[in-house]
């Protein structure tokens, strides 16, 4: 789902820098805030963009012949919510751009959008959505990433689309021709991630059971009964 | 195994048959280089609709060969990997610590107890115990 270097017109590549920028400062005070707030905290972070490290570094073969790789930025949403995510997807996208040549500096801002803004609040929102019609905690957790890594490669899809109309049929053409390369690849990668979400969750919730009611994951006994009154 | 472990062996391997089906299904074949990036067929999908078009800005540092940056990449997997590992680690020893800890405090073990061997077998036995049985 990069955008490689250089291949963003100027324009575009501000822009998209402009719309990245205010997520990415109000996720850095959103950050900051929980590390003063709840210091015990900070190692689940860390473990939340290790995912994230993990799973955007792994290729994985999919149905249409290419290869592509998860996002992880679902877990760290449905935990910390979005803005937080917001900063630790663009750590991510910072290490590939500078040291691997992914992506790149003049489409970070793009990348940023579809990876640590859209895909975290998407897949966030699905989570909650899921939770509110009383869906069991781990079939939300599925959908949240699920939708948070596809939104993530239909953002790309779209962001290309807007910069590279096709000549003959115009930008939805172009999208045509984008989704065809990204979302349809990434649609049995998002089933992965989210069950590799689930895993995660599953070994969270016995491992970190404090935490999780803490952060509002795992609700107790007398909160639900409470709620229910 | 227990029930709980056995999900999330089948998690693992669903991951796995998802990876692992493409490539035996031979979904690559129709491609004359089966299996590249989606982001290196995005380039040629912008190459085709503007064919003028040229990056404007290349990589400040750019791995000098595949293996240079396949080695990257894992380093960026074994990071993440490394603290996840190092997470679930730390949490299960001070659980673990924790119901040692309980168990002492209920009689089980006495601090100067001169042979702690089997009392601390039997209290191991229970942290297993309640983690077979914990949903």
């Amino acid at each position: 789902m990069h955008i490689a270097e250089g291949y963003l017109p100027p324009l575009h590549a501000v822009a998209w820098g402009a719309a990245s920028a205010p997520f990415v400062v109000h996720g850095v005070r959103a950050l900051n805030r929980e590390v003063r707030s709840n210091p015990e905290s900070t190692l689940l972070l860390g473990a939340s963009g290790a995912f994230t490290f993990v799973l955007s570094a792994l290729k994985i073969p999919s149905v249409t012949g290419s290869c592509s790789h998860p996002t992880g930025t679902g877990l760290g949403a449905i935990l910390f919510r979005p803005p937080i995510m917001a900063v630790l997807g663009t750590i991510t996208l910072l290490f590939q751009a500078l040291l691997l040549a992914h992506g790149g500096l003049t489409t970070l801002g793009a990348n940023v959008f579809s990876m640590a803004v859209v895909g975290p609040w998407a897949g966030y929102g699905v989570y909650r959505l899921l939770r509110r019609f009383d869906v069991p905690l781990m079939v939300s957790v599925f959908f949240g990433a699920f939708v948070a890594d596809l939104s993530t490669y239909c953002v790309t899809s779209v962001q290309l689309a807007l910069a590279f109309p096709d000549p003959g049929s115009g930008i939805p053409g172009a999208l045509a021709k984008f989704g065809g390369i990204f979302a349809v690849t990434q649609l049995p990668l998002a089933v992965s991630e989210g069950l590799l979400t689930v895993l995660v969750m599953r070994l969270l919730s016995r491992s970190s059971k404090g935490e999780l009611t803490r952060l509002g994951v795992l609700v107790t006994g007398a909160k639900k009964e409470a709620s229910a009154r | 195994m227990s029930r709980n472990a056995r999900i999330n062996t089948l998690l693992l391997l669903a991951v796995a048959a998802l990876a692992v089906l493409p490539l035996v299904l031979g979904l690559g074949d129709h491609k004359e280089e089966p299996f590249t990036g989606a982001d290196g067929e995005a380039e040629a999908a912008i190459t085709e609709l503007e064919p003028d078009y040229e990056p404007w800005f290349t990589p400040l540092y750019e791995p000098p060969s595949g293996e240079v940056e396949s080695a990257l990449f894992s380093l960026q997997a074994a990071l993440g990997a490394g603290v996840l590992a190092y997470y679930f680690g730390l949490r299960r020893g001070r659980r673990q610590g924790e119901e040692r800890a309980a168990a002492r405090r209920d009689g089980d073990i006495t601090p100067d107890d001169p042979a702690p061997d089997p009392s601390g077998a039997r209290s191991r036995g229970e942290g297993t115990d309640t983690a077979a049985t914990a949903p």
